[in-house]
């Protein structure tokens, strides 16, 4: 289900979902937090198309995109978001805090660098279950500069586990560019000190993510041991919903708005005769309608039952 | 009369008297230059201090706090804050291995003037990695200082207390009270000046009552007082004891005030199993078991993370609400 029209309709309900939530909060009717991937779309679709549909997933809290394009039910995340017994959390865990093990979907999670090694776990699992199945982890340039991640890179290459280590370089953590913080120009280039080849790709070139992916997993499957691929990307929002962006300049994001990962694959699309424009507005449309009954079915879910609260900590 | 300070404006004020007067005095965080950090508490802080002293950081817990430890026993007296106070799990090995145990582990020696502020607490939906109250961690550690003001000219004083002390101070924030104005205007007068540091170790009576003690501490402060209020009608009167620091833990005017009233009840945010609560409630029977009319009460939190949904946080979370329907068991038991 990766035909260009899948990846372009899934980047159009990430983009979609994550507008719909903004507004909602600024209406009040989200209460909370939340990190929204606008501009990131073509990570995670294009993460995600290149991966088996029986591969797994972990998450950061910037999670929703990764979550959609993992094959998560706009629905039901629409009802964690809103804290509703059909969430996927069952209202406990909100905007970070989403998980689908059906679907190899390992985690969202509110801990920055936290599921590196959770994700290094999984593939260790998977490894000694003697399965070919991978792990594909998604984590941001500041998470890079966690322990956890340096801890994760040397297990994961010590162990030849089968993972590829996903990071979406959007050149900030909340407030802090990237080069304040790290002192290597690339992500990519912390692979070198853990034996795992590091790559740099273009992380709103939807196509070139998916490509980049396949061929990572191919390697991993093999037995390879880990790959790390730095996807350059942009968040289009605030970091959450009180950021009012006065780190960076409004040039700045206006260059990277004309290099929207969904507008140049429509283009690339349009050209090559793939979808013409009527499809596109369709599509369009559909997503639009889909996010709308998402909404609905959130709006007009149940409330949790506070009295199953003590029962469901322990398994 | 100076304009009366917010909780946050208290802290930063705090912050940026310690450091003029003292040029060791430094502060390092994720996002506290410009940004003024995820509350907005250090913020300002950049224009005068430079980024020399307000140090933005990585995302690396273990490190900066670490690395507060390092600088403090070279002579620097560094202020470390932690975004939320859920990711000083992050920094427990270096507080609890290393900060807490230098004095004594290398003969006295050591002096490790490190402050660590980390705002606490939910009632903000963040979900259950964003509004735990994880002072319990530390409260059993020997050798760590745990302040948790619950009003402006507290957090003020209690800061500039904590900074100049020479042992490693946790500072609890709360983030609900990070707004709000003090409520004892007198105090306020005696913001900007030096004579108004609170010493650790000094609980004081928030409101004075007959019947029953309400021991609290930071945010549940507030809600013991609500509480007191709403059962003056009723006409049962609580004396409430805002501890401000629980190590040291001023049990004397603890037992003071439980010997007066021969009823207590402990209240605090985070889970009620192996908290500080569960600590000053023991101690209470150990020391005035024969005064007491009724058996000690706590009010704290489920034992379940903090959810998301506003309906369930509210189950999870005690409130005034708990403190009074607790206050009225206690009178009916006696
Ligand atoms: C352990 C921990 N430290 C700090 C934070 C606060 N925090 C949340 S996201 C974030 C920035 C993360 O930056 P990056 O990894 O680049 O991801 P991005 O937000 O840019 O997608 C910070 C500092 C946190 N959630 N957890
Ligand atoms: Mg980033």
């Amino acid at each position: 289900m990766n035909t260009p029209a899948d990846l372009y309709r899934k980047m159009a309900l990430i983009r979609e979902f994550e507008m719909r939530i903004d507004e909602m909060f600024a209406t009040g009717r989200i209460r909370g937090t939340t990190h929204l991937s606008a501009g990131q779309e073509a990570c995670a679709v294009g993460a995600c198309a290149g991966l088996r549909c029986d591969d797994a997933v972990v998450s950061n809290h910037r999670g929703h995109g990764h979550f959609i394009a993992t094959g998560g039910d706009p629905g039901a995340m629409m009802a964690e978001m809103m804290g509703k017994q059909t969430g996927y959390s069952r209202g406990r865990g909100g905007s970070q805090h989403m998980a689908c093990f059906d679907i190899g979907f390992l985690g969202s999670n509110g801990i920055t660098g936290g599921g590196l090694p959770v994700a290094v776990g999984a593939a260790l699992g998977f490894k000694m279950q003697k399965t070919d199945r991978i792990v594909l982890c998604f984590f941001g340039d500041g998470a890079s500069n966690q322990g956890t991640f340096h801890e994760s890179l040397n297990l994961a290459a010590v162990w030849r586990l089968p993972i590829i280590f996903f990071c979406e370089n959007n050149l900030y953590a909340m407030s802090t560019p990237m080069h304040d913080a790290t002192a290597v120009e690339n992500i990519a280039e912390r692979g070198n000190a853990y034996t795992i080849a590091g790559e740099v790709i273009d992380g709103n070139d939807v196509i070139a993510v998916r490509d980049a992916v396949a061929g990572a997993a191919e390697r991993v499957r093999g037995g390879s041991g880990p790959a790390l691929i730095e996807a350059m990307t942009y968040r289009y929002l605030g970091h959450s919903k009180s950021d009012k962006c006065e780190y960076r300049t409004r040039e700045e994001e206006q260059r990277w708005h004309e290099r929207d990962p969904i507008k140049l694959y429509a283009a690339r699309l349009r050209e090559s005769g793939e979808l013409d424009d009527g499809r596109i507005a369709r599509i369009d449309a559909e997503v639009k309608q889909q996010v709308d009954e998402a909404v609905e079915f959130a709006t007009t879910s149940p409330d949790p039952n506070p009295d199953e609260l003590e029962g469901s900590v322990f398994a | 009369m100076p304009e009366p300070l917010t909780y946050s404006e208290a802290i930063r004020e705090a912050m940026a008297e310690e450091m003029r007067r003292d040029g060791r005095v430094f502060l390092m965080g994720e996002d506290v230059a410009l940004y003024g950090g995820a509350f907005r508490v250090t913020r300002g802080l950049l224009d005068e201090f430079g980024p020399g002293r307000i140090r933005n950081t990585p995302i690396s817990e273990s490190g900066i706090v670490g690395a507060g430890i390092g600088a403090a026993l070279v002579g620097m007296r560094p202020i470390v804050e932690i975004m939320f106070m859920d990711f000083i799990t992050l920094a427990v090995d270096q507080l609890v291995n290393h900060a807490s145990k230098y004095r004594f582990m290398y003969g006295e020696q050591a002096r490790v003037p490190l402050v660590v502020r980390a705002p606490a607490g939910g009632h903000r939906g963040y979900g259950p990695t964003h509004s735990q109250c994880l002072e319990r961690l530390f409260f059993s550690m020997p050798g760590i200082k745990i302040a948790a003001p619950s009003t402006p000219a507290d957090a003020r004083g209690l800061l500039k207390a904590a900074i100049r002390d020479d042992n490693p101070v946790l500072f609890v924030e709360s983030k609900i009270l990070y707004p709000s104005l003090g409520d004892r205007p007198e105090e306020q007068a005696f913001a900007g000046k030096d004579d108004d540091i609170i010493p650790l170790g000094r609980a004081r009576v928030a409101r004075e009552g007959e019947h029953i003690s309400v021991i609290a501490y930071s945010e549940m402060v507030v809600q013991a007082v609500r509480a007191a209020e709403a059962l003056e009608a009723e006409g049962i009167s609580l004396e409430v004891i805002d501890l401000r620091t629980l190590a040291p833990l001023d049990m004397a005017r603890v037992l003071e005030s439980v010997g007066k009233t021969g009823r207590a009840i402990v209240a605090e945010e985070g889970h009620r199993t192996g908290g500080p609560g569960a600590e000053i409630a023991c101690r209470i029977v150990e020391s005035c078991f024969y005064e007491l009319d009724a058996p000690v009460r706590r009010v704290a939190a489920m034992d379940v993370p903090v959810p998301v949904s506003p309906l369930l946080e509210r189950r999870v979370l005690p409130s005034a609400f708990d403190i009074a329907s607790a206050a009225r068991h206690l009178m009916n038991e006696a």
